[in-house]
C-alpha cells in the first residue's frame, strides 16, 4: 500500500541515507496463540475483506487447507498439519495443529535487505514491515531474502504482496483485521512488550496444563518478528508445517548485501582511476613510424 | 603516409560493437541493482520496472553477438608457452618498457585473458541469469538456488565489468589499437612493436 505518512520509517530498502523518523512509536506485535485457535477462516475471510482481496476460487486437495498456499491475493492462510505423537501411557494420539501463516514482521526484514528498488520495502519504527507496491519492480529478490517463504509476485502486474499488518489501520489506533474477527481471542495485537508478557502467562497455563514445552515463538535469528506465536510444542516449531526452529536470513543474501557489494564497487572504480594514474604516470605505449624492425631503442618518452 | 595491415574484416568489428553496445546496456541496467546508489541509473532505461524487464534480453543479445564473435577469434586466443614468459614479465610492460617482452602473435596474454574471463563469465551470467528471470523461469528453479545464482550472476558482472575496464584502458594505452577495431587497420610499426609474429606471419616472411 502507498507509504504512511503518519508512521515513520526505521528501514527503507536499497536507502542508504536516514529515512524520516523524528517520532517513535511503541513496537506492536500481533500475537497468535496456536492452542486457542479452531481453525475458522474468520482472520482468512477478514483480511480479504479489509483488504479488497479476492483469490481466484481454487480446488480441494483433500485437506482444510485453503488456499493451498499463500497468494498475491491471500496474505494469510490457516495451514493444518495432523501430528501423530504417543499420548499418556503410550497410547497413539493423533493432533491437529493449525497455524495461521503469513509475514512475521521480522526486525531485521531480508526482503528488505534482499530488495534493489529503493523504498519497495519499509520497515515503520512500529516494526510493521511493509510492501510499497507502487516502487516494487517485480525482481523477486523478496521471495529468495524472506526466511519465511512469504512473500508472492502477481502475475498480473509483476508486484509483490503480502501482509501489511493492516498498517493503514494500526496507523489510524485501530487493530488488525484478522484480530478484530477472531471469535476466540488466538489472535490479539497490542505493544510487542504485552504481547510476550500475554505469551508467558499463555505459556504458563499450557505447562499446567501438561505441555511442558510450550514457549513464545520470538525468533532471535531475524532480531525478533512482530508476529508471535504460541506454541503448546516450542521445542519443535517444525510441527506447525514447518515453522523454522531458526530462521537466519541466508547468508548468500546477508555476504551479498553486506560486504561485498561495496566492496565491488570500489573494485570497479579503482580500477577505472588506477588506468587514469597509470596513463598520467608511465604514459601510452606507442609505435612510431621510423622504428626498425629490431625494434632497438627504448620507448619510453 | 604508412602502410596500413588489415587487422579485423568488417563483419568482427561490427559484431564487436554489437556485443559492446549490449554490454554498455546490459551493465548499466545491471548496476541499477547492483548498489542503491546506482538505482538512478534505472532512468536511463524508464524506470526500475523497464529495466528490470529489458535487462535480461539486452543480457542474452550480448552473449548471442559474443557467442559469434567468440567463434571468430578463440582459435588465435589459444594459450601458449609463450604467453606463461609474457605474462611473468608483464610488470615490466605496464612500467611502460616493452623492449625484452617475448614476441607477440596476434594476441598477446593479457588479450588472451580478457578473452577467456569474459567468456567465462558471459556463460556464468547466461546459466545464473535464466535461475531468476521474471516471470518465466525464476519459479522453477527451488528458492536456495535462486539466492545463489543472483550472488554468483552478480559476482560474474563484477570480475566481467573489471575486465572490461581492463579492455579499454589497454586499447587506449597502447596507441593505433583503437582503429583496428574501428577501421579495421593497424600501421605497420603498430604490428611490427606490439605483435611482431602476426606482423611477420601476414607478411610471410621470418
Amino acid at each position: 500500500m502507498p507509504s504512511l505518512q503518519s508512521l515513520d520509517i526505521a528501514a527503507r530498502s536499497a536507502t542508504t541515507a536516514p529515512s524520516p523518523g523524528v517520532r517513535r512509536l511503541p513496537e506492536v506485535a500481533k500475537l497468535i496463540d496456536v492452542t486457542s485457535c479452531i481453525g475458522c477462516k474468520a482472520c482468512q475471510v477478514a483480511c480479504m475483506q479489509w483488504n479488497d482481496l479476492r483469490d481466484e476460487v481454487g480446488v480441494t486437495r483433500g485437506v482444510y487447507d485453503n488456499p493451498a498456499d499463500l497468494t498475491p491475493a491471500s496474505w494469510t492462510v490457516m495451514r493444518f498439519s495432523e501430528v501423530e505423537s504417543t499420548g499418556e501411557g503410550g497410547a497413539p494420539k493423533l493432533e491437529w495443529l493449525i497455524r495461521k501463516d503469513g509475514c512475521m514482521h521480522c526486525s531485521d526484514p531480508g526482503c528488505l535487505r534482499a530488495c534493489p528498488a529503493p523504498g519497495a520495502i519499509v520497515k515503520y519504527s512500529n516494526g510493521i514491515v511493509d510492501f510499497i507496491s507502487e516502487n516494487c519492480i517485480g525482481c523477486g529478490n523478496c521471495v529468495t531474502g524472506c526466511p519465511f517463504n512469504v512473500p508472492r509476485i502477481s502475475k498480473k502486474d509483476n508486484k509483490a504482496y503480502k501482509c501489511s499488518l493492516c498498517a493503514d489501520r494500526v496507523a489510524v489506533g485501530m487493530e488488525p483485521a484478522c484480530i478484530k474477527a477472531c471469535p476466540t481471542g488466538a489472535l490479539q495485537f497490542g505493544s510487542k512488550e504485552d504481547m510476550l508478557e500475554y505469551g508467558a502467562q499463555r505459556v504458563a497455563e499450557l505447562n499446567e496444563r501438561g505441555f511442558t514445552k510450550a514457549a513464545v515463538y520470538d525468533p532471535q535469528g531475524v532480531g525478533g518478528t512482530h508476529v508471535v506465536y504460541v506454541l503448546q510444542h516450542g521445542d519443535n516449531p517444525s510441527l506447525y508445517h514447518g515453522l523454522p526452529a531458526d530462521p537466519h536470513i541466508s547468508s548468500w543474501v546477508s555476504l551479498w548485501k553486506g560486504v561485498a557489494k561495496p566492496l565491488a564497487l570500489v573494485a570497479m572504480v579503482g580500477a577505472a582511476a588506477a588506468g587514469l594514474l597509470h596513463y598520467i604516470k608511465v604514459g601510452p605505449l606507442e609505435a612510431t613510424d621510423d622504428e626498425e624492425p629490431a625494434r632497438e631503442h627504448d620507448e619510453t618518452v | 603516409m604508412q602502410r596500413l595491415i588489415q587487422r579485423y574484416p568488417d563483419s568482427t568489428r561490427v559484431n564487436h560493437w554489437i556485443v559492446a553496445l549490449l554490454f554498455l546496456c546490459a551493465a548499466l541496467s545491471g548496476l541499477a541493482f547492483f548498489h542503491p546508489s546506482l538505482f538512478f541509473v534505472s532512468a536511463l532505461f524508464g524506470g526500475g520496472p523497464w529495466a528490470r524487464i529489458l535487462h535480461p534480453f539486452l543480457g542474452v543479445l550480448m552473449v548471442l553477438g559474443f557467442a559469434v564473435l567468440f567463434a571468430q577469434v578463440w582459435r588465435e586466443n589459444l594459450w601458449t608457452k609463450l604467453d606463461n614468459e609474457w605474462l611473468r614479465r608483464s610488470g615490466q610492460l605496464i612500467s611502460g618498457h616493452e623492449d625484452g617482452m617475448p614476441p607477440v602473435a596476434k594476441y598477446n596474454a593479457g588479450q588472451k585473458l580478457v578473452f577467456w574471463v569474459s567468456a567465462i563469465c558471459l556463460l556464468v551470467l547466461l546459466v545464473t541469469g535464466f535461475v531468476f528471470w521474471r516471470p518465466w523461469f525464476a519459479d522453477a528453479f527451488p528458492v536456495p538456488l535462486r539466492r545463489a545464482a543472483v550472488v554468483l550472476h552478480a559476482t560474474a558482472a563484477t570480475i566481467l565489468i573489471l575486465s572490461v575496464i581492463v579492455h579499454i584502458y589497454a586499447a587506449i594505452w597502447v596507441k593505433g589499437s583503437v582503429r583496428a577495431m574501428t577501421r579495421g587497420t593497424v600501421s605497420e610499426a603498430w604490428a611490427r612493436r606490439h605483435h611482431p609474429l602476426w606482423y611477420r606471419q601476414i607478411n610471410g616472411d621470418r
